[in-house]
């Protein structure tokens, strides 16, 4: 391979952040207090819109800030404050279960290495590879993909609707 | 594009210096000027006294007094925080980081930007939605209820009035057809009304409703009055900054004025042309055609405008009573959110039939 070949400052970033998000990752699932945890993954998801922005995807990235950090986290964070986050450390936060989850973790991450491997096998994406622009993807998912973008909306307005339907009293 | 301000052959690391230099004076200098002008003058004028007098020619160095007193107090940490000193001590350090994030994508003049950003508008809102975290984190570290309390309202107030926000800019999106701020504001001073382009075609006439829409949710999202319930002081004290003092109090504050200058900035660059003049005025047909002294009358253009909507935001701060919290939450989301819909069904139906 050539030097020139070789992105080395997208490759050290890339390291940077993948190391960061795997300590991240780590803390999110051995803190003892339900705030750190969210807050953790918090920096686990920046780092993969961190990640998309190495790829050039820069609508991608942003759309994981807004809906992720921007609305999930701040969810969860509002429903754990609102019921039960106590200050310090937590002695109740594991269960006995937690033993069944290793094995489901490494199926999963099997099946996506087997299926990331078979669908790329040795390509490589070329350093110089054109940009998608915004339009592109609007253009791909008001296109192509209408249906599926239709079917997953409706998923969400069930959702919305269920959610209502719960918390109203009367 | 003509002679650039900061020029491309300098070296990356020259150029990294200078735009950190320009993203300070972006933020710290609308900040200082809105809390002279407005907090420290305007309200006291409304108020039939003086204000500050004693610092300076008619209380101008006041600022620099204030500074100097929050920072040599000592940054206390409560004794129930303890246990979270670092989530407490770290949670302005987040909503002043949202502001700096949000400055990147502003544009002052034609070559005179941090970054030319293609998704410019929906990255602000994104990054705008970062602070709520920090807010959040401020209100349940302190180890208070009224804290907690103030946190939890933010959050609520923040979230519910982001919708209306984002769905406003949806509006002018439309109607640009780019969501890069540059490009909104070209296509802003190079359009023109019934072939007329005296004054371009500012979005702020055919876009008044998103305008208005867009101005409420940022009274909004700065907790300003009326929409101030998080610090409502005759109920919870301080909300979220009640146990902070020091310089990290000094931050929050900063940080609630410095975002509205930035608020103001991205209003005025959606609505009231940004930097720009009607290129018309001078003969420009593209960004490329613009002559390069805009470089440098840009970010006084772009400042004048700021400081004119900042001053609308300061008007309504200080002569309105406080909502009450579920009027707040009825308001955007029974209010705001299907006239923003409506909005943009109508934008995108006006689009396509001309």
């Amino acid at each position: 391979m050539l030097a020139s070949d070789v992105l080395v400052a997208q490759n050290v970033g890339f390291a940077i952040i993948a190391v960061i998000m795997v300590i991240g990752a780590l803390r999110v699932v051995t803190t003892k207090n339900v705030v750190h945890a969210a807050l953790w993954l918090v920096v686990v998801l920046a780092g993969a819109a961190a990640q998309y922005i190495l790829l050039a995807a820069e609508f991608l990235a942003v759309t994981q800030v807004m809906v992720y950090i921007g609305a999930v986290m701040v969810l969860f964070l509002f429903g754990t404050m609102l019921t039960r986050a106590q200050i310090g450390a937590e002695k109740d936060l594991n269960n006995k279960n937690g033993i069944i989850g290793l094995p489901i973790a490494v199926l999963l991450l099997a099946t996506m290495l087997i299926a990331l491997n078979d669908g790329f096998k040795a390509e490589k994406l070329s350093a110089d590879a054109p940009l998608v622009s915004t339009q592109q993807v609007s253009d791909q998912i008001f296109g192509i993909y209408l249906l599926p973008f239709w079917a997953l909306s409706f998923v969400l307005l069930a959702a919305a609707i269920g959610a209502i339907v719960l918390a109203r009293r009367d | 594009m003509n002679a650039v301000l900061f020029a491309s052959d300098l070296p990356y690391w020259l150029q990294s210096i200078f735009r950190v230099l320009g993203g300070l004076v972006a933020v710290l200098l609308p900040a200082g000027t809105v809390v002279y002008l407005f907090l420290f003058k305007m309200l006291s004028f409304m108020q039939s006294r003086l204000g500050p007098m004693e610092a300076g020619p008619y209380g101008s160095m006041q600022l620099f007094a204030e500074v100097g007193k929050w920072l040599q107090k000592e940054d206390i940490v409560p004794a129930n925080a303890q246990p979270e000193a670092r989530i407490f001590k770290m949670a302005p350090l987040i909503v002043l980081a949202s502001t700096f994030l949000l400055v990147v994508v502003v544009p002052f003049g034609p070559d005179a930007l941090f970054t030319d950003f293609e998704t410019g508008i929906f990255y602000a809102l994104a990054v705008s939605s970062i602070s709520v975290l920090g807010i959040l984190i401020a209100g349940w570290a302190s180890a208070n209820k009224y804290s907690l309390l103030g946190g939890l309202r933010a959050a609520g107030q923040l979230v519910a009035y982001e919708l209306p926000m984002v769905l406003a800019v949806i509006g002018v999106v439309i109607q640009a057809g780019t969501m890069n701020l540059q490009q909104i504001v070209v296509a802003q001073n190079t359009g023109s009304m019934f072939g007329w382009d005296g004054i371009g075609n500012p979005y702020v006439l055919t876009q008044f409703v998103a305008f208005i829409i867009f101005m409420i949710s940022v009274q909004a999202e700065l907790s300003q009055t009326p929409f101030d319930m998080p610090i409502a002081e005759s109920e919870l004290v301080s909300g979220y900054m009640t146990e902070y003092s020091g310089f990290r109090f000094l931050i929050f504050f900063i940080g609630e004025f410095a975002t509205a200058g930035v608020f103001a900035m991205i209003a005025s660059i959606l609505f009231l042309g940004g930097w720009g003049v009607p290129f018309a005025w001078f003969g420009w047909t593209t960004i490329d055609s613009v002559d390069n002294w805009m470089n440098f009358a840009g970010p006084l253009i772009l400042f004048a405008k700021m400081m004119a909507l900042v001053f609308f935001i300061m008007w309504i701060r200080f002569s309105s009573p406080r909502l009450r919290e579920d009027q707040l939450q009825r308001f955007a989301w029974k209010v705001l959110i299907p006239i923003s819909l409506v909005n943009i069904m109508l934008t995108a139906v006006l689009k396509v039939a001309f």
